[in-house]
């Protein structure tokens, strides 16, 4: 069990990090965002993981097959939306919106890692390092489910901001 | 067991790993970045003194403890109040030197490694060495609550340590053991960012 205000300073700390150790310039700051996101795509899948560990434990201890646990790919966007979110940044995903062809739109309104900093539009060009991780984490936990994406994101007005996930069909 | 209580379940569990599975990708980040392990150890140091600048004023501001008087009730704190709130464990406090200014801190189980193992070409890597910046930046900055206007202005009480890991489970120890050394007070000053 680990606060989470200690995990909100060790995403700032490697984001800070990251930067530092980077030259300046649109190649280096691509190489950047690259090494969150990666780092983030770990992490996603060892929750899953971990979950996936946990329930199959439960499964065998109560002789059960829950074989059904998601209907679709709308269940499985509805769990990162609410379990998954709610795991990761103690709240939910305030909206999802989708075409229903494989592109989802995820938006929180108040988004953890962009509460500190200010409120509006400054320091709009610096949000993206703050988000880099976390697109990483959707990517990685859909991966472990079985989806393959590409995630993206955007931020307009801060602390609101939208992920963008783009189910690969294989 | 309804479909509920097993989300519940599994949102606890997943929360309990975030910070072990981030720190992890983190350190892999790191000693893909850095050549050897000694510039990674003092990497992570670093980042854990940065973080623990900050990290002491969210402490003070939840946990409601007093100024402590001397070395043995900082250790106190830091043993039963800190660790017990960010990591939830609470190591035991042991091998106090004779002039009080050294202790360590012993982990049966040190969370921050569950399920990692070392690989065979990082002997020299000290995996958890962000606690040990963790602690040092947390003390260098630890505050004492000010008291009220018509008393005078308590003096901040910052204190330099050095913390470090003489046993690691990791490496085959029985268990985790840090040792604080405490070097000298600090009087009013602030310390130095570590860049």
């Amino acid at each position: 069990m680990a606060d989470e205000a200690l995990f909100l300073l060790l995403h700032n700390e490697m984001v800070s990090g990251v930067y530092k150790s980077a030259e300046q310039g649109e190649v280096e700051n691509g190489r950047c965002i690259t090494k969150l996101e990666n780092m983030g795509f770990r992490v996603g899948q060892g929750l899953i993981e971990r979950r996936n560990t946990v329930l199959l434990l439960v499964d065998l201890f109560r002789f059960t097959k829950d074989t059904a646990r998601f209907k679709d790919e709308l269940d499985i966007m509805k769990f990162i939306c609410k379990d998954f979110w709610t795991t990761v940044f103690k709240k939910q995903i305030d909206n999802l919106r989708t075409n229903h062809q494989g592109i989802y739109v995820l938006q929180d309104n108040k988004f953890r890692l962009l509460t500190q900093m200010s409120a509006g539009k400054q320091y709009l060009e610096h949000a993206s390092k703050y988000l880099a991780f976390t697109c990483g984490l959707i990517r990685g936990g859909l991966s472990n489910l079985g989806i393959k994406s590409i995630v993206t994101a955007e931020v307009s007005s801060m602390p609101a901001c939208k992920f963008q996930v783009m189910i690969q069909k294989l | 067991m309804s479909r509920q209580a097993n989300r519940g379940t599994e949102s606890k569990k997943m929360s309990s790993e975030l910070f072990t599975l981030t720190y992890g990708a983190l350190v892999t980040q790191l000693c893909k970045d850095y050549e050897n392990d000694e510039d990674v150890n003092k990497q992570l140091d670093k980042m854990g003194f940065n973080i623990g600048v900050r990290l002491i004023e969210d402490f003070l501001a939840r946990s409601n403890v007093g100024r402590c008087h001397d070395f043995r009730e900082t250790a106190d704190v830091i043993a039963k109040v800190a660790f017990k709130m960010y990591l939830g464990i609470t190591p035991s406090i042991t091998n106090w030197s004779p002039a009080g200014d050294e202790f360590s801190l012993i982990l049966e189980n040190n969370p921050l490694v569950d399920f990692v193992e070392l690989p065979d070409n990082h002997s020299s890597l000290i995996y958890s060495n962000l606690l040990c910046g963790v602690l040092r930046g947390a003390l260098e900055m630890a505050v004492a609550r000010q008291l009220p206007l018509r008393f005078p202005t308590v003096p901040q009480v910052q204190m330099a340590v050095e913390a470090k890991f003489v046993q690691d489970t990791l490496k085959g120890d029985g268990v985790t053991e840090i040792r604080m050394r405490f070097i000298r007070r600090i009087e009013d000053n602030l310390p130095a960012g570590e860049e």
